[in-house]
């Protein structure tokens, strides 16, 4: 029993790092910038695309292997350097306050810019560059062999989690989001730069996306259609969290991994079916989510 | 009067063009087939809710001709058509009693996640949906006469033009009568119709039926056009882009969407030849709209409207 259980469990943790990075981006933009951002996964997808395209440069370039790692790193943190402050403050800013119908259309139209931006930069082919998962190896533990890349990826997406509370809660910066979450006018009254901390908020979101886009491509490369796949995923995962939770952005992104997983295991048919099936219960039953809080409805 | 005479002349150009023009006809059907879908999404979008899983019904409405022709051998041409938009309009009562409850996001999300299970199972039932590769359409035959390929596109396209002022003059009149006005009171002040005793559940379940069967009409039309049906007809994208062109044409009047889909669909097939992004064309397109015209298209022509496409 537990030969099956085990493996189960260290794929679908694996499995739930991977969306929760992009999940809890979601979530973050949501909550500081009140906007469900639609062309989020497409920012998980380039953010891959460029991981792919970089590893691929340095291992045909005959630098050190190694360099694989910080260049996942890299590749998310220019692609939100590039994209984050830009869009920002160029087209989402223009959204504040207003209805959600606008907001996802923006975002929507954001999407479709991005879609094709990245058909023209990378073209229409599957990249893959597994340097990073071949270097790590693998290790056998009870009969069972686990890749060690799957660890790090669960590794650092506990990191992340305790980074992310970190950062909120014990940190200048966290402090000023945190206010601005909890109420965006009297926070602008005592003289926090609201602007700033959005473009910051929307920056580090993004950044997550393309990390979690970076961390997949060792494991399963970056083909076109991406994004839009992501971004449901996402969607779901962020959802069934309660939007706006970061710790249950994390719970929601190992539900959705079980049930992928199980559903992998026991009901090939069903895996692509499973997260909206959890994401449709939980929302039927908890519309807020597991951990979102009952906002005051209107009626 | 004025405004009769133009929708006449619309139309008759518009068959004049697709009857002249073959590759144009068949361009023209399924852009007044995405009109009919847009339609339906642009009444939701009067009470202010956004829904990113209208492609759905689209879908059903394909599927069910899909379903209709192989397993109960209907071949009708009408049958198909009334046959698929009764059943989309049956899932937008079961769907539709579960949807509005919600509002806003929640509203947007879960029909996301009710179109992303049915994409899924689309393509993944592979014995019974043909999985990815989706299902042929059988030809339709006209009360029982089966005609060329050629004369039963010409068919379809007479009929789907005529069904835009009739479709019309139905939305129009529920637009205009009391429940359908009482969509943008929903949009304004849902609390204030409690308070007027106005039951709002009921007005939206009315309008998420109508907006179901809307679509599915326009996914058994596309299906009788394109002949084929594909899961990737339920894909969230899809539903997107269905938003985008209701609030491209503006929902201001029923005319709207219509206006929209002919126009993305005509620009689409001339910008093929010249660019193949016509991702980033449609939605640079659609930030200007809604950054600029914030009444759609449809607005430029009546400028008296002030209902807001958005």
């Amino acid at each position: 029993m537990l030969q099956i259980l085990i493996p189960i469990l260290v794929d679908a943790l694996a499995n739930a790092a991977l969306i929760f990075f992009v999940a809890v981006g979601l979530t973050l933009v949501f909550s500081v910038l009140r906007i469900l951002n639609v062309a989020h996964g497409s920012f998980y997808s380039i953010g891959a695309y460029a991981a792919a395209s970089l590893g691929l440069w340095i291992i045909g370039s005959g630098l050190p292997a190694w360099l694989t790692f910080p260049s996942l790193l890299v590749s998310a943190a220019l692609v939100a350097g590039i994209f984050g402050p830009a869009i920002e403050r160029t087209i989402v800013r223009w959204t504040y306050g207003k209805s959600e119908a606008v907001q996802i259309l923006v975002t929507f139209g954001l999407f479709l810019i991005l879609e094709d931006l990245q058909r023209i930069v990378f073209g229409v082919n599957s990249l893959y560059e597994d340097t990073p998962m071949g270097l790590l190896g693998s290790v056998t533990f009870g009969g069972v062999v686990y890749l060690n890349y799957q660890l790090l990826l669960i590794g650092l997406a506990i990191l992340t989690i305790v980074g992310l509370k970190f950062l909120i809660g014990h940190t200048r910066l966290g402090r000023l989001i945190a206010a601005v979450v909890a109420d965006r006018e009297m926070s602008q009254a005592m003289g926090i730069n609201t602007d700033r901390v959005f473009m910051i908020a929307f920056t580090l979101g993004i950044f997550l996306a393309a990390l979690g886009g970076a961390l997949a491509t060792p494991t399963s490369g970056v083909t076109p259609g991406l994004g839009a796949d992501t971004m449901v995923l996402a969607f779901a995962v962020a959802a069934i969290g309660g939007l706006g939770r970061i710790e249950g952005a994390a719970v929601a992104a190992l539900i959705v991994a079980v049930a992928r997983v199980l559903a992998i295991y026991y009901l090939p048919a069903l895996d692509a079916v499973a997260p909206y099936i959890v994401m449709l219960v939980v929302l039927l039953i908890r519309p807020y989510g597991l951990f979102g809080s009952v906002a005051a409805r209107r009626i | 009067m004025q405004k009769l005479l133009l929708i006449t002349v619309a139309l008759v150009a518009v068959c004049a063009a697709g009857i002249s023009t073959p590759w144009l006809q068949f361009a023209l059907t399924l852009a007044i087939a995405k009109g009919f879908a847009a339609l339906g999404v642009a009444v939701l979008l009067r009470a202010g809710l956004i829904s990113i899983g209208h492609a759905m019904f689209f879908a059903i409405g394909a599927y069910s001709v899909a379903f209709l022709g192989r397993d109960l051998g209907l071949s009708d041409f009408v049958g198909l058509l009334v046959g698929a938009t009764f059943i989309s309009a049956l899932s937008g009562v079961i769907i539709g009693a579960f949807m509005v409850r919600y509002r806003a996001i929640f509203f947007a999300m879960l029909n996301l996640a009710v179109s992303m299970v049915l994409f899924s199972l689309l393509s993944k039932l592979y014995s019974y949906t043909g999985g990815t590769d989706g299902m042929r359409v059988a030809s339709p035959t006209f009360f029982g006469i089966a005609a060329a390929e050629q004369t039963i596109d010409l068919i379809l396209f007479l009929t789907t033009v005529l069904l835009i002022p009739a479709v019309g003059l139905i939305v129009n009149a529920y637009l205009k009568s009391p429940l359908g006005h009482s969509l943008s009171a929903v949009h304004t002040n849902e609390v204030r119709l409690a308070y007027l005793s106005v039951p709002v559940g009921g007005i939206l379940m009315v309008a998420y039926t109508l907006s179901a069967a809307l679509a599915g009409l326009g996914g058994a039309i596309a299906a009788l056009a394109i002949g084929h049906v594909l899961p990737e007809m339920a894909y969230w994208t899809e539903s997107g882009h269905l938003i985008l062109v209701a609030v491209l044409g503006g929902v201001g009047g029923v005319a709207g969407p219509f206006i929209g889909s002919t126009f993305l669909e005509l620009t689409h097939t001339v910008a093929a030849g010249i660019t193949d992004s016509w991702s980033m064309i449609v939605g640079i397109a659609l930030l200007v709209v809604i950054f600029f015209l914030p009444n759609g298209l449809f607005g430029l022509f009546n400028p008296k409207r002030k209902e807001r496409a958005i």
